[in-house]
């Protein structure tokens, strides 16, 4: 539907394939100078705004990062912020999102369930989150990077969306410890099932 | 920018169009990738769980359609699938697709942001600020952020950093620990013979900082931005261009976007081709652009073949009561027998905790192909005069590179038309001193200073559309890396004797320390590295102790600390020439070396599923970038040629 606007949030998360290190001091993970990537899940949620304007289904796309000039989050994998906006906002969800069909007032869904595949029709305006399955994103070539550059990028101070120029509520969570998980205990292999129950029942398991 | 990892979890089999059942889901045994796959995944996060649950998907509805088609007569299964062996203009898959690309004109490129090419940058944009003049300099560097594919000791002069900025302090650089005490050992089984350091050695230390390489050229990354260099990382250049008259017309970045078979995937996107006045190559050790320009330049006609050095390091987090922040040691001796060039270093860093970088370095021109450098490195560890420096500590990086040991002998000619090279691709580093990036910051800035001045004079009259600037490589020669090189030319190569590594420190002792390199004779190298390796019959196989997972450790856990990876869907960057060579000659005559001599676990024979006999399995994601197997490969078949930009190791300060 012409007129649909689309609002990516994106983040910088420390790249999937670095081994995460618990900084010095315990309170945080070390993040200085360790790789950093756009989240895979935020690059599929941007390359899906930017196919449904390419068809025109969405008129504009506007890609949001909340932070410092780095940007950035530790990805906790508590898989709650797209539920926790639709409540605030009182908006439909579709979370895990594996396909998105906007039809005009209302938008179709499909999502990825432990069962199988839910398909919702929800209400426009939603919140909805994006699943791998969604789609592959493009690249980001170097013309496009070089294109990017010159483009404009607008800072907004938090206490601007806010009223009355009050600064941003201060977090209410304090990380107290973050501790590496106890190393894994080797494995036993037994040659048969009598061997087995054998080390079970030594073990005070059965 | 560039490309994320989306799903770029290793896959259980990365050898394409297998003949003969393959299927999809199953790893095949002993598979490092498989295991890599578990290693990578401690905590059961979602995403984690998500790329695994794709990848299997996505290979699952692949395969048996796939090898229908492949299945050939031909006896070996095809490997290599990359467009450098097998071109795209005869490939139907590609027949349709549109291969034009974008260009963008610079008046320089450099290829590689690296020490070298970052202070080549900078060179030429203070010069530009100085004469008020504007020039556009571009910089491409495969990695996917700057420092994160750098890996070195490091001991750095800072003779170089203070030409480039004198008020280096001011502007933070990170040369945070000055060298307050250096050691050296020659080691036997048990015991360590310590060896005075009087002055006068090239390895005395007065002056120098220890550093962590990478933070120091992400620092250098930063000040080259700060001045208005156009720094692009992640984009890997893949292609030299020429103009009609054969002069260097700029590079091409990848394409993106090829499946792992070779066929184009619905986000193939070529390249971007950067043509520039004059192209800087940078790439550092063995790089694979500068190997294509030695062919077609003829730029080794007058020198000695290149030798190296596979170098391994270490980061450890170590007990508080046994660090000594400055301390410089190095070691020579065991494990390796005294025909095998190499040796250790350990230096304490000072830098808040209690860090120290440590490394073992193998030269390549060894023989017995039982070698196996990764794990001399881990035995090391456990000499009673290293060991008890780590007990209590935390291994927190790992990561390995090629380094040149040729030296004066085996640098080449280092201009022609359009471009130049510098840093450790033609190979400046002082061998003996160990140090190749003060040399290389310098032969940077000399370059930027030649170029500045052909691209400044209006009157210039250059033969070809690339220039061609010799007066780098005259200025060079005018300079104190020349004498410096020249002066210590003589020491790798005398430990070629039958006295070996002993004879080398014999020579030095004497000759060096007495005459500083001005004996009148120059030594040379016995070959190429590749071609010193001995048939696997005549050598004995060497019995490596297994790891204790405290102090030493398995290959697999080593390559997850490197944090690399690289888009699984792509063909393999090791390229073969030949797929039919690694079985019929490299495991037949020499027992597979690369498995031994690769310090990623790239590369594995593994029996094959019907029948007798092994196929080669390249697990090109777990490529560190080290360059060793294009190296010693003993019949020269693998070509390393440069991933999708971004992919590769994400060292941190190494």
């Amino acid at each position: 539907m012409a007129g649909l606007r689309v609002l990516v949030g994106v983040k910088r998360v420390i790249d999937y394939a670095v081994k995460v290190r618990v900084a010095a001091g315990g309170g945080g993970v070390q993040t200085q100078g360790v790789k950093h990537s756009l989240n895979p899940f935020c690059e599929i949620a941007l390359e899906e705004g930017v196919r449904l304007r390419e068809r025109g289904a969405a008129a504009e796309v506007v890609a949001v990062s909340v932070g410092t000039r780095v940007c950035q989050a530790i990805d906790d994998d508590c898989n709650q912020t797209g539920q926790l906006l639709a409540a605030m906002l009182d908006w439909p969800q579709g979370t895990f999102a594996s396909r998105v069909e906007p039809e005009g007032e209302w938008v179709r869904v499909q999502r990825e369930v432990d069962g199988g595949l839910e398909t919702l029709r929800l209400r426009l305006p939603a919140v909805l989150t994006a699943d791998l399955r969604l789609n592959e994103p493009r690249y980001a070539t170097l013309p496009n990077i070089m294109k990017a550059k010159k483009k404009p990028l607008e800072v907004v101070a938090a206490s601007e969306f806010l009223g009355g120029g009050s600064p941003p509520a201060p977090p209410r969570l304090r990380v107290l410890k973050l501790e590496e998980p106890p190393p894994r205990g080797g494995g036993q292999r037994v040659d048969d099932v009598p061997a087995l129950l054998e080390r079970l029942r030594a073990s005070g398991c059965i | 920018m560039g490309r994320g990892g989306t799903g770029a979890l290793p896959p259980a089999a990365d050898c394409a169009g297998a003949a003969g059942p393959r299927a999809g889901g199953r790893a095949p045994r002993g598979s490092w990738a498989a295991a890599m796959l578990l290693s990578r995944c401690p905590s059961s996060s979602r995403a984690r769980q998500c790329f695994h649950a794709l990848k299997l998907i996505k290979r699952e509805c692949l395969p048996s359609l796939h090898i229908a088609r492949c299945v050939s007569t031909a006896s070996v299964p095809r490997i290599t699938t990359h467009y450098t062996i097998h071109p795209r203009d005869k490939d139907k898959r590609w027949e349709g697709v549109n291969m034009e690309r974008f260009a963008e004109e610079a008046d320089v490129v450099i290829v590689g942001a690296g020490p070298a090419g970052l202070s080549a940058a900078i060179r030429l944009k203070q010069l530009a600020a100085e004469h008020s003049k504007e020039i556009r300099v571009c910089l491409v560097e495969k990695a996917s952020q700057i420092g994160a594919h750098t890996l070195s000791g490091a001991c750095l002069e800072p003779r170089s950093l203070q030409e480039l900025f004198p008020d280096w302090k001011e502007r933070g650089a990170p040369l945070n620990t000055p060298v307050t005490e250096d050691k050296f050992g020659i080691l036997t089984k048990k015991y360590r013979i310590p060896v005075p350091i009087l002055p006068g050695l090239p390895m005395v230390n007065h002056g120098n900082y220890i550093v962590r390489l990478g933070h120091f050229v992400s620092w250098l990354g930063e000040q080259a931005e700060a001045l208005g260099v156009e720094v692009y990382p992640g984009y890997a250049a893949a292609e030299v261009l020429f103009h009609e008259d054969g002069s260097v017309k700029g590079i091409a970045t990848n394409d993106v976007g090829i499946q792992k078979d070779g066929a184009p995937k619905a986000t193939f996107e070529r390249g971007l081709e950067l043509h520039a006045k004059v192209t800087v190559f940078a790439e550092g050790c063995h790089g694979h652009l500068a190997k294509q320009l030695y062919k077609k330049y003829n730029l080794r006609e007058k020198c000695q073949p290149q030798s190296y050095g596979i170098g391994l390091k270490e980061l450890w987090t170590i007990d508080e009561k046994k660090w000594k922040p400055g301390r410089v040691e190095h070691t020579v001796g065991w494990p390796l027998d005294r025909h095998t060039y190499g040796g250790s270093f350990l230096y304490h860093l000072n830098e808040g905790e209690p860090l120290v970088a440590l490394g073992f370095v193998v030269g390549l021109d060894y023989q017995n192909p039982y070698l196996n450098p990764f794990r001399e490195f881990q035995r090391w560890k456990h000499h009673p005069s290293v060991q008890p420096t780590l007990e209590g500590g935390t291994r927190i990086a790992y990561g390995a590179r090629a380094l040149n040991e040729g030296g004066f002998q085996s640098i080449p000619k280092l201009t022609f038309p359009g471009g130049l090279l510098i840093g450790c691709s033609p190979g400046l580093m002082n061998v003996p001193k160990i140090k190749g990036t003060h040399t290389a910051m310098k032969s940077g800035m000399l370059a930027s200073e030649a170029i500045f001045s052909q691209l400044i004079n209006e009157n210039l009259q250059s033969k070809t559309i690339g220039l061609d600037v010799q007066e780098y490589e005259e200025n060079l020669k005018k300079s104190w890396v020349w004498k410096e090189l020249y002066a210590v030319r003589n020491i790798r190569p005398s430990c070629h004797s039958i006295l070996g590594v002993y004879g080398g420190m014999i020579y030095t002792g004497i000759f060096y320390w007495i005459l500083r390199g001005m004996e009148p004779w120059t030594l040379k190298h016995p070959g190429p590295d590749f071609a010193q390796l001995k048939p696997a019959k005549d050598c004995t196989p060497i019995e490596y102790p297994k790891p204790d997972g405290k102090i030493s450790f398995d290959l697999l856990s080593s390559v997850a600390l490197s944090g690399t990876n690289h888009e699984h869907d792509q063909p393999a960057h090791l390229t073969l020439k030949d797929d039919s060579i690694p079985v019929n000659r490299n495991l037949a005559v020499f027992d597979g070396p690369e498995q031994r001599f690769c310090p990623a676990g790239v590369y594995e024979y593994i029996p094959l599923e019907t029948g007798e006999g092994s196929r080669l399995q390249i697990n090109a994601q777990n490529c560190v970038h080290c360059k060793t197997c294009d190296i010693k490969d003993p019949s020269q078949n693998i070509n390393w040629v440069v991933p999708e930009g971004g992919g590769g190791p994400a060292y941190n300060g190494m």
